[in-house]
């Protein structure tokens, strides 16, 4: 048996886009056809393998062909050219509740969802319980499902679709379900899934969540297979090529811009000396060395903190201070003094950016150019992303404990 | 062959189509009152203005069954409860595809199925209906009991030939929405083309009365109409307890067997495009 849970072989998709839509037999025999329409390719020879037990994430702007893709994996859609060969039980999560009848109860619809799902009447049986119980509506299951609230029709929705325990799952954009309870069980259910030795197929816009989960990442464009490969590789060239109109003279996808100013190098210091991870709450200052091309005169430099799966916590520049720094030399340094930096331990990615005063052209914008790695100044930077700092107060005073005080202040 | 393929995933799935079965029945009469109660109801009706109209106003005289009978009533019903049961399949099979457009964009399963549930359903709805009619005829003193072994195979056979119209104007509804309106017309017109309000040798005397009906062909494509073969089947059985000829249900086979055939091949011709379509 071959190693992969699903190999694709040159699939290729065709839609039509219909100019005039008229289903109407009259007009189709005036025109002697039905209506005008053209013809784009969805999916243009597209071509990877899924190995069986791994995470796989399909990623794309809107319209890239991601959900198109995956509902020929799911044989909904009908490739024009090409193959899927899927070794093993399918099943696909593309709408919760899809196939849910009104007006019957919880009970009949999860049996009608499960066999639509390829479940037998006994399977089910067997499965009942756990999936009530995991959707949480062990008092509604003999409601009918009108009578349900979107979340309760969503969860029973969900919870029947992971209890077919397919060896492949596909997945699209219904991981943002229901509450924050209901999520952390959906995820358990995911991981419980992967040490099952279980496929996931992923089509999401969550960036960090992909991070995490995926063993591998495929980028679509406009129907074609961009990349396929290592997450963090295959999402920083994606976020690369979001920004790609930006492309000049700088290649690569995760550096663009016109290239007058060139960032060279960043370095962290700490009370003037260079540190690998400054604590948090340290004085911190960021070094960033520049190089020029061709002479300009007022440059923006900025840097922008992420955290690991992409999200931006804080994008200082130089103007919003009102500076713009002289570029005319050859090279030169700007720093970013940061007092008492708040982040908490762990790993951040800088992105370093040289922009003209409109910031709408960039000289160069280096995404994650930096891997910044943050130490715990105190117990309590360990929690979220930035501390606040906190001081407390309280009536009556409050008992200082000597653990958790540092050395010095300790009674 | 692929319609040796299509049956055999059909069968592997025939949970689904058991509970797709359920949940048309059930959900039909949900939510009122009578709930299956008018599955009967709406024969009845039927029956009572049917019998009012042509059998007491214009005096549509039924023929002479079994034992003397002669009573409109249940000389209607014969026909019309398995009119009902083929336009159910038909008009319903025809909507299903429409009806069901979210199901079939988001999962996948056999298609076929969604047609062949209101087939299933309408076989359920029917046999209640005939077995009440059965009933109705021992109060009348008319005991069609020892026929249900026939009943059943034509049962079955109407039920196939409904399901392969079903089958093909499903497809034709998806991509020509104007289907079911015409559809909803031609119902009429072979509604009043079938004996199913009047007997058909109303039909034969108008035949000898009129020779240009023979000369433009008019009787054989009248002939031709399977629902009057199938009519006359149903009541040979109930109304004159006796056995239909051969030669009309060697035709009713071959008729089912093609338009069958006819519906499954349109259908798997045209099914591959329905996510995108509908």
């Amino acid at each position: 048996m071959s190693d992969a849970a699903i190999e694709v072989v040159d699939l290729s998709k065709r839609f039509r886009i219909y100019h005039e839509r008229n289903q109407s037999i009259k007009i189709a025999l005036m025109r002697g056809r039905r209506a005008s329409f053209e013809e784009f390719w969805a999916l243009r020879d597209v071509s990877f393998e899924i190995s069986t037990g791994s995470t796989f994430g399909l990623i794309g702007p809107n319209g890239s062909g991601k959900s198109t893709l995956l509902k020929c994996l799911a044989q909904i859609l009908v490739p024009d050219s090409g193959r899927v060969v899927a070794h093993g039980s399918m099943s696909a999560l593309l709408e919760l509740g899809a196939g849910f009848h009104p007006e019957l109860s919880g009970r009949d619809n999860v049996y009608l969802n499960g066999s639509i799902l390829g479940l037998s009447r006994r399977e089910i049986d067997r499965r009942f319980d756990e999936i009530v119980g995991f959707a949480g509506l062990e008092h509604f299951i003999d409601t009918p499902v009108k009578n349900y609230s979107s979340g309760m029709y969503v969860r029973l929705g969900f919870s029947v679709a992971i209890n077919v325990e397919p060896e492949i799952l596909l997945v699209d954009e219904v991981l943002a379900v229901g509450d924050e309870e209901f999520q952390t069980k959906c995820m358990d259910k995911f991981r419980q899934f992967k040490a099952d030795g279980r496929t996931v197929v992923l089509v999401s816009h969550a960036l960090g969540a992909l991070r995490q989960m995926c063993d591998q990442v495929a980028l679509l464009d406009h129907g074609q297979l961009q990349i396929v490969g290592d997450p963090a590789e295959v999402l920083d060239a994606y976020v690369g090529a979001v920004h790609s109109e930006h492309t000049g003279a700088i290649p690569g996808q995760n550096r663009w811009g016109s290239g007058e100013v060139l960032i060279d190098k960043v370095e962290v210091l700490v009370g003037g000396r260079g540190v690998d991870a400054p604590a948090t709450g340290d004085d911190v200052t960021l070094r960033l060395h520049w190089s020029t091309s061709a002479p300009v005169a007022e440059v923006v430099f900025g840097v922008i903190f992420h955290t690991l799966d992409g999200k931006p916590i804080s994008g200082p520049n130089t103007m919003d201070e009102g500076f713009v720094i002289d570029c005319r030399g050859r090279s030169g340094t700007v720093d970013l003094q940061l007092d008492r930096l708040l982040l908490v331990a762990g790993e951040y990615d800088l992105a370093l950016a040289a922009y003209d005063t409109t910031i709408t052209h960039a000289y160069d914008h280096h995404h994650n150019a930096f891997r910044l790695r943050m130490r715990a100044g105190g117990p309590g930077d360990r929690h979220g992303v930035v501390t606040f700092a906190p001081r407390w107060d309280a009536v009556p005073a409050p008992k200082p404990y000597k653990r958790w005080l540092p050395a010095g202040q300790r009674p | 062959m692929s319609v040796v393929a299509d049956v055999r995933s059909i069968v592997s799935r025939r949970e689904l189509l058991l509970n797709l079965t359920v949940r048309e029945l059930r959900g039909k009469y949900k939510g009122t009152v009578l709930g299956w109660g008018w599955s009967l109801l709406n024969p009845l009706a039927t029956t009572i203005i049917f019998t009012l109209v042509f059998g007491f106003v214009l005096r549509v005289p039924p023929p002479t069954g079994v034992d003397g009978l002669s009573n409109y009533a249940l000389f209607l019903l014969c026909a019309l409860l398995p009119w009902n049961f083929l336009s159910a399949i038909m008009t319903g099979g025809m909507g299903s595809l429409v009806a069901n457009a979210n199901l079939i964009k988001k999962t996948a399963f056999p298609r076929q199925l969604l047609v062949i549930s209101v087939a299933t359903a309408g076989i359920v709805t029917f046999a209640i209906e005939m077995s009440v009619l059965l009933v109705v005829f021992l109060f009348f003193g008319v005991n069609s009991l020892f026929f249900i072994p026939a009943l059943i195979p034509l049962l079955l056979l109407l039920a196939l030939y409904g399901l392969g119209l079903g089958l093909l104007l499903s497809v034709v509804n998806v991509y020509f929405r104007d289907a079911s309106h015409f559809v909803g017309i031609f119902m009429q017109i072979w509604f009043y083309a079938t004996p199913i309000i009047y007997p058909r040798e109303l039909v034969d005397r108008v035949i000898v009365d009129n020779p240009w009906v023979s000369t433009y062909q008019l009787d054989t494509l009248y002939a031709l109409n399977p629902m009057v073969s199938f009519a006359e089947a149903f009541r040979d059985l109930l109304y004159h307890q006796r056995l239909p000829e051969a030669n009309q249900m060697i035709y009713l086979v071959a008729v089912t067997a093609a338009t069958l055939l006819l519906g499954m091949l349109a259908f798997n011709r045209w099914q591959g495009r329905l996510a995108e379509e509908l």
